[in-house]
């Protein structure tokens, strides 16, 4: 079978699914789970298998017109309650709506005695009650392995979790299984469950890489369907779940003629007499007290003079800092923040992950909608960024800005030793425009350099400008640097 | 011999066993314990038991109650402790210990 054709017959009996309204998964998944399957969720303690799992089952109920039967072995019906009582679900009024089923399933082991066969005749009709109950489309069953604990004859267990694999499909409900990630390379859940799970498996891990707590999501399997194969690092916030990416790489957005002036009068001239490209990328590198930031806040300036909205992260100072530093050098940054056109968004560096900091900034964009943004200095994030993966995730949220026609400007600080038009992760690469500033000794003094070393779609100087930073500002010096 | 004394004094509600017994339908495995539990009740209770029946087929809502994941599950509810007994009591030995009725 061709290759053309395989991919025709697998379009053709693709699964159809069911979104489960999680920021993120249901894009890595292209669409979310298989329709009327059961999907293993596989992790260790406190990686969020509980609050993914209700997260589907209420995002079913409240945006999906799906009722949902949650059926838990490890927590409470009122703990349950009060721990996504923080998310903004309210559990109480879903059940006495009728469209929630919630119960839990009491693990006591103590005086079982076992006399004769058995099986878990008991657990389905638990199961089932659940369901019809409240004629729930979507269930989850939260950590059932919990079972195994319960009975000596391990055997019996497996063969009726077979079983309830197999019912639930004939109940025709799209189900979440969870269940406690196994020790050791080979095993996936500690008793070996996926091996019912044929048609997907999910696996959540957390690990501790520097400090910081990552904790990321792999599709194993899904069968019939085309999915990530990535880890996706993920993050547990206000509001639930968030998967990095929120989009997929994609290079169809509108490119814009139009042109934003760079604040500076000079680098204008440079940049073809007008200044960068609407909602493309600029990137502004150079060592310490080269002159970044200053750059960054003229061309915010600039967005804010021209009545757009100019959203500023700033990574290494305070807002406050920043805006007595720049008044310095003539530019009142304070009466934007006034009028609500200028926004501040300072974060340390190492206070979380880097996928925290990109969901936030993603976040933050999402509520103020700016035309422009700094991130001043984008090498702090990525210092802290200890997976390949991230570097390109980066990547991703410059895509989205661009998508967005959001303009951006990054600054990155290079290191004095290094070959000072290298960056630090090769981000120059994906960005438009391409901005050194150097610091260079002279004689008895520092001189203070800017060229231009790409910028897509301009006649652009090739010429290397000498400039002051002055109580007046950014002043680039016509004379070319000999 | 005791008199017609003691013969109600074990008739009385306080030394009456309180048997109850979940079942997932009417299978093989329910149709062992229903005849082991019949025969513990007549022949070596004389009756002197109190037994439900419990088919959570046709009333799934009771299964809460007792939280019951296996069935057959027997509970003896009096005498306490309480005790809970799984499967089709094939293993009469077990039973008859674990609901004290042999040493």
């Amino acid at each position: 079978m061709t290759a053309d054709r395989k991919a025709e017959r697998l379009q053709n009996r693709s699964v159809q699914k069911v979104p489960t309204g999680i920021k993120g998964l249901d894009e890595i998944t292209g669409g979310g789970l298989p329709k009327n399957r059961p999907t293993l969720i596989c992790g260790g303690p406190g990686c969020g298998k509980t609050l993914l799992s209700m997260e589907y089952i209420v995002n079913g109920i409240n945006r999906f017109g799906e009722n949902g039967a949650y059926i838990s072995f490890d927590e409470s019906v009122k703990d349950l309650t009060e721990n996504v009582a923080s998310l903004g679900f309210d559990i109480d009024t879903m059940v006495a709506g009728c469209s929630l089923s919630i119960s839990e399933i009491v693990i006591n082991a103590e005086n079982i005695i076992e006399a004769g066969e058995y099986d878990l005749g008991g657990l389905f009709s638990r199961i089932g009650h659940a369901i019809d109950s409240v004629t729930a489309k979507r269930v989850a069953i939260d950590g059932i392995e919990a079972i195994f604990s319960l009975f000596s004859n391990q055997s019996i267990i497996r063969l009726e979790l077979k079983r309830l694999f197999r019912w639930l499909k004939e109940k025709e409900v799209t189900a979440i299984i969870t269940c406690e990630r196994g020790e050791g390379k080979t095993l996936i859940s500690r008793h070996g469950i996926e091996e019912y799970a044929s048609d997907c498996v999910i696996l959540l891990d957390q690990r501790v890489i520097d400090q910081t707590a990552i904790r990321r999501l792999h599709i194993l399997k899904y069968r019939g369907s085309l999915h990530g194969t990535n880890e996706y690092p993920f993050l547990v916030t206000g509001k639930g779940i968030s998967i990095l990416p929120i989009t997929s790489m994609q290079l169809d957005y509108d490119v814009s003629g139009e042109r934003i002036p760079t604040g500076i009068k000079g680098l204008d001239q440079m940049l073809s007499g007008k200044g960068y490209f609407y909602g493309s990328s600029i990137l502004v590198s150079g060592t310490a007290g080269t002159g970044k930031s200053s750059l960054a806040a003229h061309f915010a300036a600039s967005i804010c003079a021209r009545g757009k909205p100019c959203l500023y992260f700033a990574f290494e100072e305070s807002a406050n800092q920043i805006i007595r530093n720049m008044q310095s050098i003539g530019l009142d940054l304070s009466a934007y923040v006034d009028q609500g056109l200028l926004k501040f968004h300072a974060m340390r560096p190492t206070q979380y992950g880097v996928e925290m900091h990109l969901l936030t900034i993603h976040d933050v964009i999402d509520s103020f909608r700016p035309a422009a943004v700094v991130i001043d200095p984008v090498s702090n994030l990525t210092s802290i960024a200890v997976i390949a993966d991230i570097k390109s995730m980066f990547a991703r949220l410059l895509d989205t800005l661009k998508n967005s026609q959001i303009t951006t400007l990054s600054t990155d600080l290079t290191t004095g030793g290094r070959y000072q038009e290298s960056t630090e992760i090769g981000l120059s690469s994906i960005m438009d425009t391409w901005i050194v500033l150097k610091n260079r000794e002279k004689n008895d003094h520092r001189e203070r350099i800017i060229e231009i070393i790409k910028s897509r779609g301009m006649a652009h100087t090739a010429s290397i400008n000498r400039f002051e930073i002055t109580a007046a500002g950014f002043v680039i010096s016509k004379e070319k640097v000999k | 011999m005791a008199g017609k004394g003691d013969c109600s004094m074990t008739h009385s509600d306080k030394n009456l066993y309180d048997l109850r017994l979940y079942i997932f339908g009417k299978t093989g495995k329910s149709e062992t314990a229903i005849k082991t539990l019949r025969y513990i009740r007549h022949d070596l209770l004389q009756d002197n038991c109190h037994l439900e029946i419990i088919d959570l087929l046709e009333q799934p809502e009771r299964g809460e109650d007792d939280q019951i994941l296996a069935t057959p599950t027997l509970i003896r509810r009096y005498p306490t402790p309480v005790r809970r007994i799984i499967g089709d009591l094939s293993e009469l030995g077990k039973v008859l210990v674990s609901l004290e009725l042999k040493p």
